[in-house]
């Protein structure tokens, strides 16, 4: 959806500013201005910054989301593991509070900025430019954002990725997608993660949960894989991989192409003791 | 949940009008919120008045109209009415379906009051 082209206009909501719809009163003395903006207007302008900003430099950007507890953080460190150096990654974590992610990422040798959101039970788009600032993203191809875990508001905030992977941990129980719709209909990928719990927590069907899927309409593909055992990584490695691939053909494309990236303010690795962006 | 600092943004969107439109105050809002928005009619009410206070906008209606949720199906080229989990066609059942509507979230219009309060405070 965007603000721009009229695409906000459709078959169920023109009637509501058509003439002598709801929304064409007009009380005397006052005056119905029509604006069919959306709601999050600033958001997503901030969001197409930011995109802009990877693809300048060649980053694939991808938003992890899940519930609190899915294996967000425990998929990256498998996955830096598993990629053994091959694709250059960085991270930015988001939780309410501790870096405690963001070092569990560190420990394996990548850049990771945590982003301490407070009370904010999710990323938006401002949060993750001020990320930006402190982090470098030259030679870097793959930057996840690891979004606060919740599977309600983060699905609501464009934050420039290129794409979401959404992950549902067998604990959590295969109806997650029909009491979620929101979140597991933005994912370009969901992950059922923690498989190798499968053999003990066997009322949880991944067939089923690829049903509830269906019925959401997601044409997305299902990854199943454990990063405790490895099972599956193989997989997930693939698809980043095609995506990458994407990401660098999209990038060579459009270099020659006049820049659309521009701001007053320079991007880059913070000064020496600069703090971590909170808020 | 996010319900107000959505109603954040959406208060910055609404006094950025009021002002271009030179208005005395903003007596009504209007929001389409479809029931895949992601967001609660509730929480928004709940949230609105804490997040206008102090603006031109305080005291204003906050309306909002919810978008039915339609889908579009590209097997029988039809359109029809989904549930919020339900998103397959409502005639052949297929569940490859586009979302038509009810998943936006949209500031629709603003209503706003431009006549002037003298220095008596009497309208004119």
């Amino acid at each position: 959806m965007c603000d721009t082209c009229g695409c906000n206009l459709t078959h169920g909501n023109e009637h509501l500013i058509a003439p002598g719809g709801k929304l064409e009163i007009t009380a005397s003395g006052r005056e119905a201005v029509s604006v069919l903006h959306g709601l999050l207007h600033e958001n997503d302008h901030a969001a197409r910054h930011n995109r802009a900003h990877f693809d300048a430099h060649g980053v694939l950007a991808v938003n992890l989301m899940s519930s609190p507890g899915a294996g967000k953080t425990a998929l990256l460190e498998a996955t830096i593991e598993a990629l053994d150096g091959d694709l250059s990654i960085a991270v930015v974590e988001g939780d309410l509070e501790t870096e405690n992610d963001a070092e569990r990422i560190r420990r394996h040798g990548v850049p990771a900025i945590q982003i301490s959101t407070g009370s904010a039970c999710h990323l938006d788009a401002h949060m993750v430019h001020d990320a930006l600032h402190n982090l470098d993203l030259a030679g870097i191809d793959i930057l996840f954002i690891e979004n606060v875990g919740n599977l309600v508001c983060p699905a609501s905030f464009d934050l420039g990725q290129h794409a979401n992977v959404t992950l549902l941990s067998i604990p959590e129980g295969d109806d997650k997608p029909a009491k979620y719709p929101v979140m597991f209909r933005a994912a370009d990928l969901v992950m059922l993660s923690k498989i190798d719990l499968l053999p003990v927590l066997d009322d949880f069907d991944p067939g089923r949960a690829e049903h509830y899927l269906q019925n959401l309409a997601v044409t997305s593909p299902v990854i199943n894989v454990s990063s405790k055992s490895g099972a599956g990584i193989e997989h997930w490695l693939q698809w980043l991989n095609d995506r990458v691939e994407l990401q660098r053909a999209a990038t060579h494309s459009s270099s020659g192409a006049p820049p659309v990236h521009s701001h007053d303010h320079s991007h880059g690795p913070a000064p020496a003791g600069a703090r971590h962006v909170e808020k | 949940m996010h319900e107000l600092a959505l109603c954040q943004a959406m208060m910055s969107q609404v006094e950025t009008i009021a002002r271009t439109h030179r208005a005395s105050r903003v007596t009504s809002i209007t929001l389409g919120v479809g029931p895949l928005a992601g967001v609660e009619a509730q929480l928004l009410h709940h949230a609105y008045p804490i997040a206008s206070a102090g603006t031109i906008a305080e005291g204003a209606e906050l309306v909002i109209e919810e978008t039915p949720i339609r889908v579009h199906c590209g097997r029988c080229n039809e359109d029809s009415d989904a549930l919020v989990n339900r998103l397959v066609c409502g005639r052949c059942g297929d569940w490859r379906t586009e979302l038509v509507s009810g998943d936006e979230l949209l500031l629709v219009s603003v209503e706003l009051d431009k006549t002037c309060p003298s220095p008596t405070g009497e309208l004119h």
